[in-house]
């Protein structure tokens, strides 16, 4: 303790580090973070530009024109606009249908004595962890022989049933740690399990289920392995698909790649802007430590 | 223990007034027992079942049409001559090794350089978490357009003077693998940077201040007590990690399709045009049986962590 204010630098030399640390540390994180928004600024300069621009200047230049044309072209004539559409009519219902039913099985093996309630919860967890291309052949045909094949009722089933399991172990943990007295006190009361689900685990599961609803929203709407396994026709692609298919329509047409990209990224930029503390929370709730 | 019993004791005096709270807990309502039963009955429909199909697939040999044919283990045979298999299964190590090492450690650097709350920090953590959000398809399209001969990596090159360097990156044989790596770490970096910021932050920072009175160097702490104490992150990390590499899929299917030549053939692309393009649906099941064997220790270990953590 008494010798610690004689080793110390004096006030005016430590303040001097002081700001050129802060200096230095703005500096790297200013320019790795420009590092990494330069792909972004770029693809948005680019669906920017017009075409005779972008053929005469190249991709990487300078913009000399703006232009919302590359965003019509795709929107209306590469398809973004139904895509875009199928994308949420996937990832909507698959995303409250998931985590219904996660909820529901993390709420009864949760708060009740099921027998081999941790064997069924790390079966659930293991079948998400599986790769999927062991299951593609096989659901392919499923979906075949349902008579569903080449319609968004597959998808939707298939998405279901692969990330329910994540759903059900995320909750699981979450559900745990509410103490027993509140449901006990419930019980005396009265209530039923579902009256104790829907009135009194679920409004409290409120912050795991905002987190998950926001991760498993920009998985469902990034797919795109589930999309071309199960479905054929292009007018029924979601956006990840449909982009592919821009890809191959425009060749080097690149205003018109670079809007569909930014068409296809901006769902899942704003679920991202606007829910950013759940979304990170809900990869943290992810990982078992 | 005394603290887990008393309020049960509590509770069972209270209840006692009106039921016998002891069977209770051993008789499971009907609705409950649907409750997990409908989520794994949908499961079981979707996942296992076609799972074990896809495993007994992979000893048949079928063209989608005609009935499928057991042959045993004729196509796992077949792979050792298989020179696609040979390369997709090496370019796939090459995926795991500089994919998964350099998003573990970039990512933790990242982490390290943007721990403390300070001004201006949540902006660079949303900048380099922003990519996480796109779909792989929207990220290979951007650097697709990078890539080009005339895009904005070879005009860069150009203008520093190293004009000798520019290259069709995605077309050339020797460049593509690496060119697709790029872009899928681009994205992974900020997502393995969440994790460990999460792990950072859970480190008790006295530790940090009885080494500082003892008089550990920055290098001593990092060493001694950041790295030991993120192990439990480490070990999620991994697992994640590894899972993500042997999934990668959309990515290089967006960019090159394994091309050219199959030199950028991950067993995933490998897999699928097999079973979807070719329609040999019982080689292409054994491929997949392969990618399994690959992430099995890496889901039993994760599974046996879940296992414990449910335990506790």
């Amino acid at each position: 303790m008494t010798a610690t204010p004689a080793q110390a630098p004096p006030a005016g030399r430590r303040d001097r580090r002081r700001i050129w640390g802060t200096a230095g540390f703005h500096l790297g994180a200013g320019l790795l973070s420009a590092l990494w928004l330069l792909p972004i600024a770029l693809v948005l300069v680019t669906s920017t530009r017009s075409f005779d621009d972008v053929a005469a200047h190249g991709v990487g230049s300078l913009p000399h024109s703006f232009t919302l044309d590359g965003f019509r072209q795709a929107w209306v004539y590469g398809g973004q606009q139904r895509a875009l559409i199928n994308s949420l009519l996937v990832t909507v219902p698959t995303v409250l249908l998931s985590l219904l039913l996660a909820s529901m099985a993390a709420f009864a093996l949760s708060r009740y004595a099921l027998p081999l309630r941790r064997t069924l919860l790390l079966l659930m967890l293991g079948g998400n962890l599986l790769p999927a291309q062991i299951l593609l052949v096989p659901v392919s045909r499923l979906s075949e022989m349902l008579g569903v094949y080449d319609t968004l009722y597959a998808l939707i089933g298939v998405q279901v049933g692969f990330g329910v399991g994540f759903y059900v172990f995320v909750l699981y943990g979450f559900m745990r740690s509410i103490p027993p007295e509140i449901q006990q006190a419930a019980v005396i009361d009265g209530a039923g399990p579902w009256q104790i689900y829907s009135r009194v685990i679920m409004p409290l599961a409120r912050p795991a289920m905002a987190a998950l609803s926001a991760l498993s929203f920009t998985w469902i709407f990034n797919d795109l392995l589930w999309a071309i396994t199960v479905l054929r026709t292009d007018s029924r692609m979601p956006i990840t698909a449909s982009l592919i298919g821009l890809q191959g329509q425009y060749v080097s047409m690149w205003n018109v790649i670079a809007a569909g990209s930014v068409i296809a990224a901006l769902p899942t930029v704003l679920v991202f802007l606007k829910f950013q503390r759940h979304f990170v929370a809900g990869l943290n709730l992810g990982a078992v430590k | 223990m005394a603290v887990v019993t008393a309020p049960r004791e509590q509770t069972r005096k209270r209840a006692a007034g009106r039921t016998p709270a002891r069977g209770r807990a051993t008789r499971v309502p009907p609705l409950v027992l649907a409750f997990v039963l409908v989520p794994l009955l949908i499961e079981a429909f979707w996942v296992f079942w076609p799972a074990i199909q896809g495993f007994y697939l992979a000893f048949t040999q079928w063209d989608g049409v005609s009935a499928p044919k057991f042959i045993g283990l004729a196509n796992f045979r077949e792979m050792l001559g298989d020179e696609i298999f040979r390369t997709a299964a090496l370019d796939t190590v090459v995926w795991l090794v500089l994919f998964g090492g350099l998003s573990v450690v970039l990512g933790l650097g990242a982490a390290l350089l943007l721990q403390q709350e300070r001004r201006g920090v949540g902006f660079y953590r949303a900048a380099l978490f922003l990519p996480v959000v796109f779909s792989l398809v929207a990220t290979a399209l951007v650097w697709q357009a990078m890539y080009q001969p005339d895009g904005l990596i070879n005009k860069t090159l150009e203008g520093v003077g190293l004009g000798g360097l520019t290259h069709s990156w995605l077309a050339d044989q020797d460049t593509a693998l690496y060119a697709v790596i790029v872009p899928a770490l681009w994205r992974q970096i900020g997502y393995v940077m969440v994790l460990y910021l999460a792990g950072l932050k859970g480190i008790d920072p006295v530790l940090y201040e009885a080494a500082k009175v003892d008089g550990a160097t920055r290098r001593q702490q990092f060493r001694h007590i950041t790295l030991p104490q993120l192990s439990s992150v480490n070990a999620v990390v991994l697992s994640v990690v590894v899972i993500d590499s042997l999934r990668s899929f959309d990515v290089v299917w967006s960019l090159t399709r394994g091309g050219p030549y199959h030199s950028s053939e991950l067993l995933s692309t490998y897999m699928y045009s097999t079973a979807f393009q070719s329609l040999r649906l019982g080689y292409g099941s054994a491929l997949a049986v392969v990618i399994f064997v690959l992430a099995f220790g890496v889901i039993v270990s994760y599974l046996l962590r879940a296992f414990r953590e449910a335990d506790s």
